[in-house]
């Protein structure tokens, strides 16, 4: 057996490309849906975090710590077969979503944090004098320039959120690479996972490549 | 103008100081501070570094928090709650750093406020924007950004910007410290001119020319104290007190 027929069998490859796009699609659909939940949920959090009362901004810190610190995997198998025990049954795709929204938005937020941070206090104090109120303030003056800061480590987080989408397979949803695992044992050829990892890298290298650029142009900035 | 504080009695102060304590941790800044301004003064505050100027006027926008005392702002109490938006919305400030918004043109700058906190429309706002902005001398420059302009352009849109919500008062906490010598008299030029337009100016600054030619009244600190005030020539020219002499014995010999 050749190299190409092993794992580049175009045969292979032609017939499972209907399942691995498929695949492809639903990890796309879970990355966004997740990111789009873990960047709104980071923000709230984030100003939980550093503008709310006490008692209820050590809630905001336990939230950051704990869902940095518990493994993905783990927190997906709890929610997909330990939530149900208590009635809370969730689809492969939202049990997934969440485990995967829950960890991220704690990394979102301590991005946003250290953007906020940067944000110097002048700007606050000019805003302030100005009479803006807090919402508008932070809406119009402070998160404008906390979030331009913090593009790059964002985006960085949000690769790391759509490798993760893989470990969805474990809870038995048809993403790209459950789709690629489980051609690849009807058609005894790896070919689709090679094919699998094409199309993450097609997703990703692009993005990885812009999380330099636009940090190289935010260094030339400075 | 009337220039003796304890003749203002008749008309009622914009800013009333009674008995102002600011604590630190365990550094006292203000001491037992009592100062009435009246509408339409100016009044340049000087007095060495670390002395309380810049924590005197930032306890007036509540930029600051008083340990103990009360400031009241045109009948206005200065605290927590719908008092300090009032507050805020008749003080307006003027930063060392100037402190305008990097992220917005210079029009923009000067217009986000009226339409923000007062309401008003985007349209309406902008084109008193480019008024106040062809006041301060920057009508070429709307359209730029921040970090375009040289740091006298930036503070006189500063200025600009304080002055579209049409304050009551105006706070300048040390205006022209930040700036290269040559900009600090375009900067100084519009100050001097607003001052002729009977907005009531707290200014805080180590130009005494300025002091001495605008202000209708110069309040000396150190340690936290107003030591002495009072009409700009008497106090340059005869200070009551040793603190004040030495003070402006130093900074004359300095130039």
């Amino acid at each position: 057996m050749d190299l190409i027929t092993t794992f580049f069998n175009i045969d292979v490859l032609r017939q499972a490309a209907p399942l691995l796009l498929r695949g492809f699609w639903l990890t796309i659909l879970l990355g966004l849906t997740s990111l789009v939940i873990s960047l709104s949920l980071g923000l709230v959090v984030v100003l939980i975090r550093l503008y709310a009362p006490k008692p209820i901004r050590f809630l905001a810190i336990a939230y950051i710590d704990l869902f940095r610190a518990l493994p993905l995997l783990v927190l997906l198998i709890l929610v997909y077969y330990a939530l149900p025990f208590v009635g809370i049954r969730l689809s492969s795709f939202w049990a997934a979503t969440a485990a995967l929204s829950l960890v991220a938005s704690a990394y979102m937020a301590e991005t946003f944090r250290a953007g906020i941070e940067a944000v110097p206090r002048g700007q606050f104090e000019a805003a302030q004098t100005l009479g803006f109120s807090w919402p508008r303030m932070m809406a119009d003056i402070i998160l404008p320039q906390a979030m331009r800061l913090v593009v790059p480590p964002t985006t960085g987080v949000s690769i790391g959120l759509i490798k993760d989408t893989a470990l969805a397979s474990v809870v038995a949803m048809p993403d790209l690479l459950k789709q690629a695992t489980q051609t690849q044992a009807f058609y005894a050829n790896p070919s689709p996972l090679v094919g699998a990892a094409l199309l993450y890298l097609i997703l990703l290298l692009p993005l990885v490549r812009l999380v330099s650029v636009l940090e190289a142009r935010q260094k030339r900035s400075r | 103008m009337s220039q003796n504080p304890a003749s203002t009695s008749g008309t009622d102060p914009i800013i009333t100081m009674r008995k102002v304590e600011k604590h630190y941790q365990n550094f006292h800044a203000l001491r037992d501070v009592n100062l009435d301004v009246r509408r339409g003064e100016v009044i340049a505050i000087i007095g060495p570094s670390g002395s309380g100027k810049s924590t005197l006027i930032r306890c007036i926008n509540r930029l600051e928090t008083i340990s103990s005392g009360e400031i009241v702002v045109d009948g206005a109490k200065v605290e927590e709650g719908k008092n300090l938006a009032f507050v805020r919305a008749e003080v307006g400030m003027v930063f060392q750093q100037f402190n305008l918004f990097p992220h917005m043109s210079v029009l923009r700058n000067v217009a986000i406020a009226p339409i923000r906190v007062r309401g008003i429309p985007k349209a309406e706002a902008e084109k008193r924007a480019r008024q106040l902005l062809e006041r301060v001398g920057l009508s070429d420059h709307v359209d730029k950004y921040p970090d375009q302009l040289s740091g006298g352009q930036q503070q006189r849109v500063a200025i600009a910007r304080a002055l579209a919500m049409e304050p009551l008062v105006l706070l300048f906490d040390e205006p022209t410290s930040a700036l290269d010598p040559e900009m600090v008299g375009e900067v100084l030029d519009v100050m001097q001119s607003l001052a002729a337009t009977g907005v009531t100016m707290l200014v805080v600054t180590h130009e005494m020319g300025f002091a001495r030619r605008v202000a209708d009244r110069v309040v000396f600190m150190e340690a936290g104290q107003i030591i002495e005030q009072g009409a700009p020539n008497d106090l340059f020219d005869n200070p009551q007190t040793d603190r004040a002499r030495a003070f402006l014995s130093a900074i004359m010999h300095g130039d």
